[in-house]
This record gives structure tokens, sequence and C-alpha cells, in this order.
């Protein structure tokens, strides 16, 4: 038994970090954080739902964003039709993102490794082209939700810290459904798929319907982050779908460790505060950023997660 | 008759110029199992060089032989410095690593060339409009590029069928370890293969050049139309990608000129100018989709080890 672990004590000091927040916002008056931080939450919880299926699962999708977008759109178009119910827009974004996913997943885990790989990005492009091509909301130009979620008063979503902390709660939920999902037989079995799908199937386990069950639940968690990123920013565009955002969810779930269960949040509040932290230092911090995932990938194996667990081995 | 002649000219210049960018992604991704997502930012790269030399030295016939080196030269300096360490690894280190390149290379365009786009103006003799049929007449340019990417095609065949080099490329496609043993330097090797493919892209995207603006970002858009003909063709197979590349540009620039018009005939005029565009962007991922279904491999599937 380990008496103490540094990754353990990073993640709740994280953690602590999260749910303190608005405290420091308040106390500091500096409010630029707690829109920061917002954001990182709600592409944490992408990036969680993401690593689901890819470091869980074996399943690399090049394609997440795409339930970031319709999520989003999701709450957008019901806001623009005069549905402004949370409660009717929330349910309708994950019904839209399990559907899409339910279909995407079909056609693609009929194939497997790069294949994979490229034909979810293929198929998020397409949802990107479709939602350039919705005239009636916004085209390229995007559509601005005018009105956020409203949840006849349970929550205030105008209000920074009430939508902050249902942020946060939304992002330890999806957590912890995930840790009891991968502990669950369903989620050994997936995991089992992904070191060895023929065995599995020689056992007897209908490999593809795991599979895409454990799709279809990612996608939608992803699509609930969608919900969230369109109230927060007020406004939903093709852009949200781009691929250089499914890269970017990619990039956190690596960066983090992926297979972990907080490697995607640490990956993400990295990743974005790194961002952040470049782009005031100089205009041009992509330019910083690419060659930094490149030494990453050729050095950081198991990302920041694989790299605390070293140190505590001494 | 006559636009249906122009687009159909269209798209045959469009599917070639795919295949250019498609045969250069799955040539090395075929030989050297490498998944390369800067590739286009090599045909951006491409582009952008054609526009500076053809500046520079005020010939675009020049600035087009400079622009192919440079290509050529950067595509071998990238695979000597970073690439090289990727071989044998992971698909998504490949990925995430070659996803790092293209924030690098927009980021360095912006700072070379400044975030404004450029143009690439063509030469007189290459504006005239060529009598093709009698009564129909189509742009000297697009022609000229439907001329080029054949004729690469063609080389690419003989070079890959039929020279020593291409025999080396198909073994070492085959068997790396065995073409190691026997001798062959297949650092070299592969080298020369990643400088190939780049200079490929490279090609495609000065010819799109004087079509489109170069702008920032315009190797993404292009890219992921070359993921869709390699997965509709088999990776790894040039046939599949230059039959692929051909048919999904056919329907790309068809579905566009035609879809319109033909949902109009079933939809009211509000309802199918709302549709059209989407589903005319729809089109060819639903092909592939459909290719999927029938056959997951692809159509013409390179034979697998």
């Amino acid at each position: 038994m380990k008496a103490f672990s540094v990754s353990k004590a990073v993640t709740a000091l994280m953690l602590a970090g999260l749910v303190l927040l608005p405290l420091y916002s308040y106390l500091s008056g500096n409010v630029f954080i707690l829109t920061l931080f917002t954001r990182i939450v709600i592409l944490a919880l992408a990036a969680a739902s993401l690593n689901l299926i890819m470091g869980f699962g074996g399943m690399m999708s090049f394609g997440h964003a795409a339930y970031l977008g319709i999520g989003g759109y999701a709450v957008g178009m019901l806001a623009q039709e005069g549905v402004g119910s949370g409660f009717i827009q929330f349910p309708v974004a994950l019904a839209a993102s399990a559907i899409y996913a339910l279909v995407i997943g079909a056609l693609s885990l009929r194939t497997r490794g790069v294949y994979f790989i490229m034909i979810t990005l293929a198929f998020a492009q397409m949802a990107y082209y479709v939602a350039s091509g919705l005239a009636r909301y916004g085209g390229d130009d995007g559509l601005t939700v005018y009105k956020r979620s409203d949840f006849s008063g349970l929550i205030n979503l105008s209000n920074r810290t009430q939508f902050y902390y249902l942020c946060l709660a939304c992002l330890f939920g999806v957590i912890f459904l995930i840790w009891r999902i991968v502990n669950s037989r369903f989620g050994l079995v997936v995991q089992g798929l992904r070191s060895n799908e023929q065995r599995m199937q020689a056992i007897g386990f209908p490999a593809k319907r795991y599979q895409l069950v454990c799709f279809v639940i990612s996608g939608t968690m992803c699509g609930l982050a969608g919900a969230l990123l369109a109230n927060n920013t007020d406004f939903v565009s093709p852009a949200v779908m781009y691929w250089t955002r499914s890269g970017d969810l990619m990039v956190m779930v690596i960066l983090g460790g992926m297979g972990t269960l907080f490697g995607p949040v640490i990956g993400a509040v990295v990743y974005l505060l790194l961002e952040e932290f470049l782009s005031q230092i100089t205009e041009y911090w992509a330019l910083i950023m690419g060659p930094l995932l490149l030494l990453i990938v050729l050095f950081g194996r198991g990302g920041i997660m694989g790299l605390l667990g070293r140190l505590n081995r001494g | 008759m006559l636009l249906v002649v122009e687009q159909f000219l269209n798209g045959l210049q469009f599917g070639l110029l795919l295949f250019l960018l498609a045969a250069g992604l799955t040539l090395v991704f075929g030989i050297m199992d490498l998944v390369n997502l800067a590739h286009g930012s090599l045909y951006m790269m491409g582009a952008y060089f054609a526009a500076t030399f053809a500046a520079w030295t005020g010939s675009f016939l020049l600035g087009a032989l400079l622009a192919l080196g440079a290509t050529l030269v950067l595509g071998i300096v990238l695979e000597m410095s970073a690439l090289r360490h990727l071989y044998g690894r992971d698909h998504l280190d490949h990925v995430l690593a070659t996803f790092g390149l293209i924030l690098f290379f927009n980021e360095a365009v912006r700072l070379i060339w400044g975030p404004a786009g450029l143009a690439l103006p063509l030469p007189a003799w290459l504006t005239v409009p060529v009598p093709i049929l009698p009564g129909i007449h189509y742009p000297a340019y697009r022609l000229a590029i439907i001329v080029v990417a054949l004729l690469v095609a063609l080389l690419l065949y003989l070079g890959v069928m039929r020279t020593r080099v291409g025999m080396l490329i198909r073994a070492g496609a085959s068997n790396r370890e065995m073409i190691g043993a026997l001798g062959i330097n297949i650092k070299l090797l592969y080298t020369l293969v990643f400088g190939l493919g780049a200079a490929l892209a490279g090609l495609a995207g000065m010819m799109q050049a004087p079509i489109l603006t170069v702008q920032i970002g315009m190797g993404e858009n292009i890219l992921i139309l070359a993921f869709v003909i390699i997965v509709i063709g088999g990776i790894g197979s040039i046939r599949g990608a230059f039959l692929a590349a051909i048919f999904v540009g056919m329907i790309d620039t068809l579905g566009r000129a035609f879809l319109p018009n033909l949902l109009r005939q079933v939809l009211s005029g509000a309802a199918a100018s709302t549709a059209a565009p989407a589903l005319s962007s729809m089109l060819i991922y639903l092909l592939m989709a459909i290719v999927l279904v029938v056959r997951p491999e692809g159509l013409f599937p390179a034979h697998r080890r």
C-alpha cells in the first residue's frame, strides 16, 4: 500500500483549486479568471468524454468537436425558436448528440485503426459544413444565443458563480459516471476489447455492440459540454466543430494522461492556461505551442499523469 | 450543354488536383506507416512559395519551379528533423505531432507573410480561353492543370512500377525489415519518399493558388477531402487514390453546380435554396458512408501484408 502518491496529491490540489476558484475570484476582484476557468471546466468535460472512448476504449475519435457543436446548436436553435427552458434544451441537446453518435459510431466502427481516425474526422467535417449551410441559423457567421437556458429560477446561468458551479458539477458528475462505467462489467469488456478484440469476440462478446454503446455514451457527455459552451459564450458557430477543435480535445487528453480518470482535466487546465499564458507573451503563441506538442509526443509518454507517476517511483 | 461540359472539366481538374494531394498522403502512409496531418501545410507552403518566388523573379514558370524545389527541400528537412523519430510509434502519436506542426506552420506563415492572403497572378498566355469543342471554350490554365496532373500521375505510375527506386519503394511498403537487411539505405529511401510526397502536395498547392487566394489554413479543408479520397480508395493504394480522387472531384463539383436546380424540381424554391448548399457539401461524405458500409477497406485496397 502506498502511503503517499504524487499524482493523487496533485489531483486533489487541482480539484480543491477548482472548487475554491470563485472564492479567489471574489476576494481578488479578478472576474476574468472565473470566465476563463468556466471555459476550461467545460472543455475539460469534453476532454473527459473523449477519454472514455479513447483512453479506456481504444477508439481514437478525431471528430469529437462535432458533439460540442450539436449540443450548442440544439440550445441555440431552440432559443431562436422561442423555447428558452433548459429543461427542454438540455435533454434535446443530449438526445441529438446521442443520435448523431449512434449513426456515426455504427458507420465508423465498421473500420479500425487509422481508418477510424480519418472517418470520425471526416464526419465531423460534414457536420461543420452542414452547420455552415444553415442560413436560417446564421450559416457561416454563427448563431447568437440571446438568452441563456432558463431553469425556472433553480439556477441562474447569467450569474457567473452559479454558472461556474453548474459546469463544475457537470464535470464531477461525468467523471463519477466514467469511474462507475470503467469499473463495471460493461467497462471491463470495453477495456478488454481495447487490448484484444479477437479474444473477446472468441469468448462470445458482441464486440461492436459494446463499443457502440460506449461511443454513444461518450458523445452524449460531450453534447452536454456543447450545451454548456453555447451558454457560456452566448454564441454558437460552425467553428466550434472545426476539426482543429477536435485536435485540441485530443491534445488535452494525451497531455494530461490518456486512460486516467483525472488526466483529461489536468490536460485541459494545463493546455488552456498555457495557451492563455503564451498568447499574452506573444501574438504568435502557436509558434511555440506547435513544437511543444511535438516534444511532448516524442518525450512525454503517458502525459502529465505518467510523469507524476514516475516522480512517485523516484 | 456548355455548362455540363464546363462543369465536367472543372470536376476532372479538381479531382486531379486532389489526386496529387492524396497520392503523397497515401504514399507516405503506405510506405512509412506515418499519418501526416501536416500534409495540408505542405500544400499551403507550396502556394506561398509560388506566390513569393513568382513575385521575386517576375516569371510564373520560374516561380513555380523554384517553389517545387523549395517544398521538396522543406519536406526533406521536416522528415530529417522531426518526423523520422515517429516511425514505429502509435498512429495517435503521429496525429498529435503533426497536429502540432500544423499550428506551427500556420503561425509561421502569419509571421512571415502576414495575416492577409496573397495573390498569384497568371501570365497572359495562360488566361486565354481555349476552344475544346466547336463553340465551347475552356480556360487555358485549368486545362494546363489537367495536363500537368495527368502527366505527374503517369510519371508516378511509371516511377513506382518500372524503376529500381520504385521497386525499392514497393518492397519497403511490404516489408521494411527485409529491404533494410538487404543493405538498402532505408533511411535515405524514407526521406526521399517523404520529399516526393511533399513536392506533390506543394505542386497541388501552387497550381491551385492562381484560382483561389493563397491564405493561412488553405490546406486544412482540402486535407480532409484527401482523407475522404484515401478512405474511399483504400489506404496505401495509388490506383485507388487516383480513381477515388476523380470520382470525388466530379461529385463535389457537379453536386454544387446542379443540385440546387435538381432540388428546385422537387422542393419549393425557398426550401431548395436552404437545403442545396448543405446537401451538396454533404454529398461526398454520404458517398464515403456508402462505400464504408459496402467495403470498409475501401474500393481498391492495397495488398496488406
